[in-house]
């Protein structure tokens, strides 16, 4: 938690404040974006109620104004300014985690489901944990093999299969 | 007594060995998922819902309400032991219990939080058990006016409840009404908000949407903060069990007294989280000793412990009732339902007595078995934190992955899941709350079409919902809830008295769950 008496200092890489404000943007053009095309769609009222835009409408003009809302009580915070939203290290350590993540969805396209969680377990805990090899190797297979025997062997739940299934009939 | 009957048909259903080993397996799951920090309730139970895709609905609910309870119990382990709050709602716990635990009172604190949750959850079972079916035969009258009447009143209260700043709930709500939107549009069949992609147009589900919010996101944050588990040993001897329980029946005010809240805050979408904050509250300002609160106190574990399991139980009231979840966990148990054919609501309880009340029943036998089993197995379970983050980092990825991708076999919702994980952790991070998106994800359609409907009706204006006595009055709740920040400060300046409120005091005290 926070009081941990060694925490180095962690010098900000982003303020709370510009973050709130960059999100806050973000969402009233995505507000007025889907605005647009519900309105383009038809937002008024048919002699049969609601037209199919109408309720998608007024959410975005509802989403525009409270993101109106947070960039002017964010840019009025002189707390916000100050908080740091993520220190350098802490964000190298988020991404850390996500990069392989994207690689290890990337390989489910290529190889199926298995190999790739039995590569990105493995590597995870060599190369993120520097644990030792034999056992991080272990520790993949052992885990993607009860992946197999739980998801395909007892319950059928079909996952993203790869060349190496097709190899062994399955 | 009919719905003692009924309850003892459920337990006739229930008392299957198929089911009872369900019941285990489910409760030792939900323990590991409590925890595990990634994975909490709602992501938990998401991810495990392809499993039961195959089962029948009966054993299917037993299986993941199980995993609920089991979550419930987990999430105090690690609060006590390693000060992280395993969920949201158990990080009042760790104000009094992990300095019981550095004061070599871990296993009083252990048994006082678990025997807690045990008296919050029956408190609200029992609620449940006698209340339900009369709600259900009340909601039988509803028409779609009454229907959009209710969600309203549910989304209202989050606005006018939430502990968040109001912009930032309502940006949370319409962004989960407006992807749920997304696809065709189920009264004109028009295309909505898709811009010519196929993979659009199945619109979003919002399981994937809660694994990647909850989950994903939280192993960032947990990344970010690099956890390093230090933990208190624990082991619980039957002795000091038998002597903290001997002690509980001083402190009944406390459990009685958490126990209501928790009840009202989770049969309203205040949900566990602010129960167990407004229980330690109430605790600490009703104590002859409230300033030795933070200090170690048994009662500052037994209030939030009560509060949250009342809460997390009662949120599947409205859920069985009326179709509408109180939490984000039964809202992903709606899902549930919809996915093995059921219709939640009202009907529920007259078509699926065998569901519902073998729901119902396992509740009762799930607490009891899950207090045992928990009080059994907190060594072996605070061990699993002492397993590197490395490793389980990585598996609970994968256990996301599965789950996000086996919802409809597709594997742009993986990819969609990272992008969920990535908003997740930025909302997290600038306090905008995620369980409102989740529920306006989940009810954004229904509710739709219970307004649409209620347009096509007599004569399309706003006045039919203030067109008979009861959807007038919902209607009107609702509205009162939605301006009940106004109210209550004007309530305030009449009395000309500047305290605070009980709920406003639990939200100073809250950080970012």
């Amino acid at each position: 938690m926070s009081d941990d008496p060694n925490a180095e200092v962690d010098p900000a890489l982003v303020s709370t404040r510009s973050v709130e404000v960059v999100v806050m943007a973000l969402l009233l053009c995505v507000a007025v974006f889907l605005g647009w095309d519900n309105w383009r769609i038809g937002a008024g009222w048919a002699p049969d109620g609601p037209q199919a835009g109408y309720f998608p409408f007024y959410l975005s003009v509802l989403l525009g104004g409270a993101s109106l809302v947070g960039i002017a009580s964010a840019l009025r915070s002189e707390e916000l300014r100050d908080e740091i939203f993520v220190g350098r290290s802490a964000f190298g350590r988020v991404l850390r985690v996500f990069i392989p993540t994207i690689l290890f969805v990337l390989l489910v396209q290529l190889l199926g489901l298995y190999v790739a969680s039995f590569v990105f377990v493995s590597a995870f805990m060599i190369f993120i944990g520097k644990l030792s090899v034999w056992k991080s190797i272990l520790t993949g297979l052992i885990f993607s093999g009860l992946m197999f025997y739980i998801f395909d062997m007892q319950f059928n739940v079909l996952l993203p299969k790869g060349p190496l299934e097709a190899a062994f009939g399955f | 007594m009919e719905a003692l009957d009924s309850l003892f048909h459920g337990f006739g259903v229930l008392l299957t060995a198929h089911n009872m080993m369900l019941m285990l397996v489910g409760i030792c799951l939900g323990i590991l998922v409590g925890v595990l920090p990634g994975l909490g309730g709602p992501n938990g139970v998401a991810i495990l819902l392809p499993l039961t895709f195959t089962m029948d609905p009966t054993s299917a609910i037993v299986l993941l309400s199980c995993i609920y309870w089991g979550a419930l119990f987990g999430g105090a382990i690690t609060s006590i032991l390693f000060n992280i709050p395993g969920e949201a709602w158990s990080v009042a716990t760790t104000f009094d219990g992990y300095p019981m635990a550095q004061k070599g009172e871990a296993a009083e604190a252990l048994t006082a939080a678990f025997t807690a949750s045990f008296v919050g959850s029956i408190v609200a079972v029992m609620l449940i058990t006698f209340l339900a079916p009369w709600i259900a035969s009340f909601a039988l009258r509803f028409g779609p006016p009454e229907f959009f009447a209710v969600y309203l009143l549910t989304f209202c209260s989050f606005v006018g409840l939430g502990k968040e700043a109001r912009h930032k709930i309502i940006i949370s709500l319409t962004i989960g009404f407006l992807l749920a939107a997304v696809g065709m549009d189920t009264v004109s069949g028009e295309l909505r908000m898709t811009f010519g992609s196929i993979e659009m147009l199945r619109g979003f589900d919002f399981l994937v949407a809660v694994i990647g919010l909850f989950g994903i996101s939280e192993i960032l944050l947990a990344m970010e903060e690099h956890l390093a588990f230090k933990g208190q040993e624990a082991k619980i001897r039957l002795s000091v069990v038998w002597r903290t329980w001997l002690t509980l029946p001083r402190y009944w005010m406390t459990l009685l007294r958490s126990s209501a809240i928790g009840c009202w805050l989770g049969v309203t979408p205040g949900g566990a989280i602010a129960a167990s904050f407004m229980g330690y509250n109430l605790a600490k300002r009703f104590s002859r000793d409230g300033a030795q609160f933070g200090k170690g106190k048994i009662e500052g574990v037994l209030a939030p412990e009560t509060a949250a399991h009342a809460a997390g139980t009662s949120a599947l009231l409205p859920m069985l009732a009326l179709g509408i979840p109180g939490s984000g966990t039964a809202a992903v148990l709606l899902g549930g339902l919809m996915v093995w054919g059921l219709q939640p609501g009202p009907l529920l309880f007259v078509e699926q007595k065998d569901f519902v009340w073998g729901l119902i029943a396992s509740m009762y036998l799930g607490n009891i078995a899950g207090l045992i089993i928990v009080l059994a197995t907190v060594p072996l379970f605070a061990s699993v934190l002492r397993v590197p983050f490395a490793t389980i980092a990585p598996m609970i990825i994968v256990s996301c992955a599965v789950g996000a991708f086996a919802v409809q076999n597709a594997m742009f919702d993986i990819w969609l899941m990272l992008g969920f994980g990535i908003v997740g952790y930025v909302f997290k991070k600038i306090g905008i709350p995620l369980a409102p998106m989740t529920l306006a994800l989940v009810l954004g359609d229904k509710a739709e079409d219970a307004f649409r409907q209620s347009m096509i009706g007599l004569d399309g204006g706003i006045g039919i919902f203030w067109s008979n006595k009861l959807v007038g009055t919902i209607t009107t709740l609702a509205l009162i809830m939605l301006f009940w920040p106004l109210i209550g400060r004007a309530i305030d300046m009449i009395r000309g008295s500047g305290h605070a409120s009980p709920a406003s005091a639990a939200s100073s005290e809250s950080s970012r769950p």
